[in-house]
């Protein structure tokens, strides 16, 4: 039909729709015009009018077809019968209000889990930053390093030139993640920030509410260009939404920076995972992070970078300008580049932020839900088998008197479709509750502000519509299936002969009993391994005290200490604590081990060690003070800890890990040899354990340590090996530091072992996640269960009386349905056994240490299985055994 | 009611719409119509008719108005569109030419 048509027939298409009587009357006038005029015209021919009018009407045929047929040819009919079916199909549902009500439950908790696993994956890592125009051309840029598989960073001078040369970029920036320490009252608050370029806000497309963003050239030069721009919510708390706040200044790292501008509500930055409280220049880089100034130097890399692609441009062109832009880069500079290279990333790649850190987790999701969604679809599934075959009498009496399958079969999709929109609506609001959800879940350090925010987007509803129709056809068609076969004759005969161990029409909801059964088997056995690989993770020895040991922070930055005031601050302080009573050693270093903050890299040069051609040794190392060790509990294979005196006056040295030795020394004891740091060289004089640095998982790596006085920074963390509990080791702190100076503040304190939780929190996001979903699968499963065998049970209570009539016991009755319902169970445990050896494989990248094949997890899971189906049958076995033969016979 | 075969219900359009392309008519006066020139042979029932008639008003080929008939009755009357008129050139071709070469068979099968 073409618009022309379109443009005659939509107002008869409308008047048919909300006046259907008025069109309908017309016809009727219209027909009954057309009898008289033939039977005037008949008598005047000589007939009767009986004779007349009888004639007339049979030429004309039946009125009532001929009346449906023009409605046929009006159209609109198909609208009309859909608002029919629609009114009966909710007729139908509110006479079962229980049944209503539970497929709905099901149905919002099935499609709900899929929409906010789905909003997830859209604000997390398809669209992370709702206020930034054109995500879908914007792509992460890291570097590439010789031997190396992780992702490493880009140097300042690299982007540069990447920036320069890259024609197919629309723009490139940097966005590197930063902090600074706000002092309230007594105790001190991180914010975070981001180091960024100059073009920062224009590239992005982001516009300052208030002031500007920042302008070309700010961010050249070396802390010349003190300017902040602040976030939305730190004006709106911290300043009280002052509109006079440009020009003003705030002490960020005891540098005075005038704010220039205040960021729009809703934009939180570019690191997914956190809200960013402040925006600088590259220039300021020398006062945020530690290791120097950098912005001149090529082998210090540091720069976490984006680009935008010209529209048009795919990926794999920009990739292939850009790796020949790092390909000329190595010839150029081989001192530093060699056999590096640049890489672009999705976003939702992008390593490094928290997004790469929680994609295996929401992978195993996707796949978690949708088998929750199954067994949800299998329940209303049997819910509604029971109802159609209740319903068979009415559904029979219609087709007998002449409905045709397919009007019935758009009927039973309609009613599948008022429950799953229904189910839809309620998911929707779940999700919608549960968008943030992910957030609660990672526990991080007081007053770092995470920010993993949901997005209930028109994608995630496009999305949970396209669920919802698939729900629909599910639900909708397995009633079909029993009405395919419905015999006319039979269900207008009595019924009630069933018998329980019968297997005839019930094949179907046992199958659909069965197939529940193995996909929340599945479910038990993921979220089982998930729970013993946790255990483990949090049970292994990361390499040092976990108990006894607490680590916290002063805020000398924000205080304003200057470098040879911090180091006689620290001095004093480790002095004071070590004589408190019950503290045995206090340490200094610059990066706490798990945490967040990364590790100083350098590429070294080792005394008597021939590096191969392409080999580029670089090692991680971190800066620690006296007695370091000690304090944390790491053991010594050989040498001496670091001690006062090697200070920034005495000659270099360093403390090497035992895999280090054996790659570099060939296992060799190495106390006394040297070792090249940063162009300098340093003597090892210890060689300590293996401990974990990044993740408890990671693989055992080469490291060193070099004194804190060697390579100062002003705020390292503070460690205390301790008997006292956290709080009066806390409160004894507090008084040190006050003692000092009043004016510090602390940061808050955990013990390690805390500290260590907190680094396997991923794990525990997908711990709590596939477990809760577990649980609702087995619920679900449960109440499947339970449906079925209370079903049997109803409709066999002839054959259960006779049994007791014949002299079965109560007891034994109940074994029956039992035995019938851990039938059904095991089928679907060795369904779902065999599709989770197949399955768990894809947990492998969250499993630490536990196969996935684990026998005594799936034996747990067959346990847990087991005592659910029984515990499901309980009841329909309880009823079973309370037939009364008189009754039931007699009846 | 017998249905017609679909080759008489495509003439049928084209027979309604080549009969309104003289002059807007009623319900009645098209049945009656359609008995003369087809003198009875396509046995079109009058129980046919109407729901044709809907179904050309619904794509637009013919417009239906209520007035009063001859003997002062109110009855509904159709007339072509320019739609319509564009669909009876264009069926008429079709018809033409199809007829042309089914005559050019027939004639060839006596040959």
């Amino acid at each position: 039909m073409n618009v022309e048509q379109w443009f005659y027939s939509l107002p008869l298409r409308w008047r048919s729709f909300f006046h259907p009587h008025q069109a309908d009357q017309e016809v009727k006038e219209e027909l009954h015009a057309h009898l008289e005029r033939q039977i005037s015209e008949y008598i005047a021919q000589g007939m009767s009018p009986e004779e007349a009018r009888y004639s007339a009407m049979r030429a004309m045929g039946g009125l009532a077809q001929i009346e449906q047929q023009c409605r046929d040819a009006r159209g609109g009919s198909v609208v009309q019968d859909f608002a029919r079916d629609l009114r009966y199909g909710f007729r139908q549902l509110r006479r079962s209000p229980g049944f209503s009500a539970l497929a709905v439950l099901c149905l919002t908790l099935g499609i709900g889990a899929n929409a906010a696993v789905f909003s997830w994956l859209e604000g997390i890592l398809f669209r992370p930053y709702p206020a930034v125009a054109h995500q879908e051309r914007l792509f992460a840029v890291a570097a590439t390093a010789p031997g190396e598989s992780r992702p490493d960073l880009l140097s300042w001078p690299d982007f540069l030139d990447l920036r320069r040369n890259c024609t197919l970029c629309e723009d490139s920036f940097v966005s590197k993640i930063t902090g600074s320490t706000l002092n309230n009252g007594d105790h001190a608050e991180i914010i975070t920030g981001s180091i960024v370029s100059a073009n920062y806000f224009d590239a992005l497309g982001v516009h300052p509410i208030l002031g500007r963003g920042f302008q070309a050239g700010e961010d050249v030069g070396n802390d010349s260009h003190p300017v902040v721009v602040i976030s939305h919510q730190m004006w709106r708390k911290r300043f009280k939404g002052d509109q006079e706040i440009i020009g003003k200044t705030q002490r960020l790292n005891n540098v005075l920076h005038t704010i220039i501008g205040v960021a729009p509500e809703g934009f939180y930055g570019t690191f997914v995972g956190r809200a960013m409280q402040f925006w600088i220049p590259v220039s300021m880089q020398e006062t945020f992070s530690s290791g120097g100034y950098k912005l001149e130097d090529r082998g210090a890399r540091w720069i976490e970078s984006y680009v935008r692609l010209k529209p048009g441009v795919s990926r794999a062109q920009a990739q292939q300008q850009i790796s020949a832009i790092a390909a000329r880069l190595q010839k150029d500079y081989p001192a530093t580049n060699r056999g590096r290279g640049i890489r672009l990333w999705a976003l939702w790649q992008t390593p490094f932020n928290h997004a790469g850190e929680l994609l295996p987790t929401l992978e195993v999701m996707v796949a978690v839900v949708a088998f929750v969604l199954l067994i949800a679809c299998a329940n209303v599934g049997n819910l509604l088998l029971v109802r159609s075959f209740v319903r068979r009498h009415e559904i029979s009496v219609r087709l007998a008197i002449g409905a045709s399958r397919g009007r019935l079969l758009k009927q039973l999709l309609t009613e599948g479709l008022i429950l799953s929109a229904l189910g839809t609506a309620g998911g929707f609001l779940m999700a919608y509750w549960c968008r943030h959800l992910l957030v609660m879940l990672l526990p991080v350090r007081e007053g770092e502000a995470m920010y993993l925010p949901g997005a209930m987007d028109a994608r995630v509803m496009a999305m949970g519509a396209g669920v919802c129709l698939l729900v629909t056809l599910i639900v909708g068609m397995i009633p079909v299936f029993q009405i395919r076969h419905l015999d006319l004759n039979g269900p207008l005969k009595a019924d009630s002969y069933g018998v329980v161990g019968a297997r005839g029409r019930t094949w179907m909801r046992s199958g659909l009993v069965v197939f529940q059964v193995s996909l929340s088997f599945i479910l038990l056995v993921g979220a089982a391994l998930l729970l013993e690989s946790l255990e483990k993770i949090r049970s292994t020895s990361p390499g040092f005290t976990t108990t006894r040991v607490v680590t916290t922070g002063v805020s000398l930055m924000a205080a304003g200490y200057d470098v040879p005031r911090a180091k006689a601050f620290q001095d004093e302080l480790t002095d004071r604590l070590s004589a408190l009573p019950g503290v045995e050693s206090a340490a200094f270093a610059r990066v706490t081990p798990l945490g967040y903050v990364m590790y100083s890299s350098t590429p070294v040069v080792v005394d008597g060690y021939q590096p191969s051609p392409d080999e580029q040794p670089e090692v991680e190392y971190n800066q620690v003070s006296p007695t370091y060790f000690t304090t944390l509990g790491i053991p010594f294979f050989s040498g001496r800890e670091f001690t006062r005196s090697d200070d920034e006056n005495a000659p270099p040295v360093a403390i090497v890990n035992r895999t280090m030795v054996e790659r570099y020394w060939r296992g060799q004891d190495p106390i006394g040899r040297r070792l090249q740091v940063k162009g300098r060289w340093a003597r090892v004089v210890g060689v300590v354990a293996d401990s974990t640095y990044e993740s408890i998982g990671e693989t055992r790596k080469p490291f060193f340590y070099v004194p804190l006085r060697q390579d100062f920074v002003r705020e390292p963390d503070l460690y205390i090996c301790t008997t006292q509990p956290l709080h009066s080791i806390l409160t004894a702190v507090v008084r040190e530091v006050h003692a000092l100076d009043a004016n510090l503040a602390l940061y808050e304190m955990i013990t390690l072992r805390e500290q260590v939780n907190r680094s396997t929190s991923p794990q525990l996001v997908a711990v709590t996640l596939v477990s809760t979903l577990g649980g609702l699968a087995l619920l679900l499963a449960a109440v499947g269960l339970y449906g079925v065998m209370s079903y049997a049970v109803a409709q066999s209570t002839r054959e259960l009386g006779l049994r007791m009539a014949l002299g079965a016991d109560a007891a034994s009755l109940l074994r029956l349905v039992i035995w019938r319902g851990l039938r059904l169970t095991a089928g679907g445990v060795l369904f779902g056994t065999v599709a989770a050896l197949a399955l768990t494989r894809l947990l492998r990248q969250l499993l630490y240490n536990v196969s996935p094949h684990d026998p005594m997890v799936f034996g747990l899971a067959l346990a847990v299985m087991t005592a659910t189906a029984i515990f499901a049958c309980l009841l329909p076995g309880w009823r079973a055994s309370r037939t009364d033969p008189a009754r039931v016979l007699r009846g | 009611m017998s249905k017609p075969s679909d080759l008489v219900q495509g003439t049928l359009d084209m027979l309604i719409l080549k009969i309104l392309a003289l002059q807007p008519l009623n319900g009645w006066a098209i049945s009656q119509r359609l008995k003369q020139i087809s003198s009875d042979v396509l046995g079109v029932s009058d129980g046919s008719l109407y729901p044709a008639l809907h179904k050309l008003e619904h794509r637009g080929w013919i417009r239906a108005h209520w007035k009063s008939s001859e003997n002062n009755r109110r009855a509904k009357f159709y007339s072509l569109t320019q739609l319509g008129r564009k669909q009876l050139e264009k069926e008429t071709a079709n018809w033409n030419r199809v007829s042309a070469a089914i005559s050019g068979i027939v004639r060839l099968k006596e040959a």
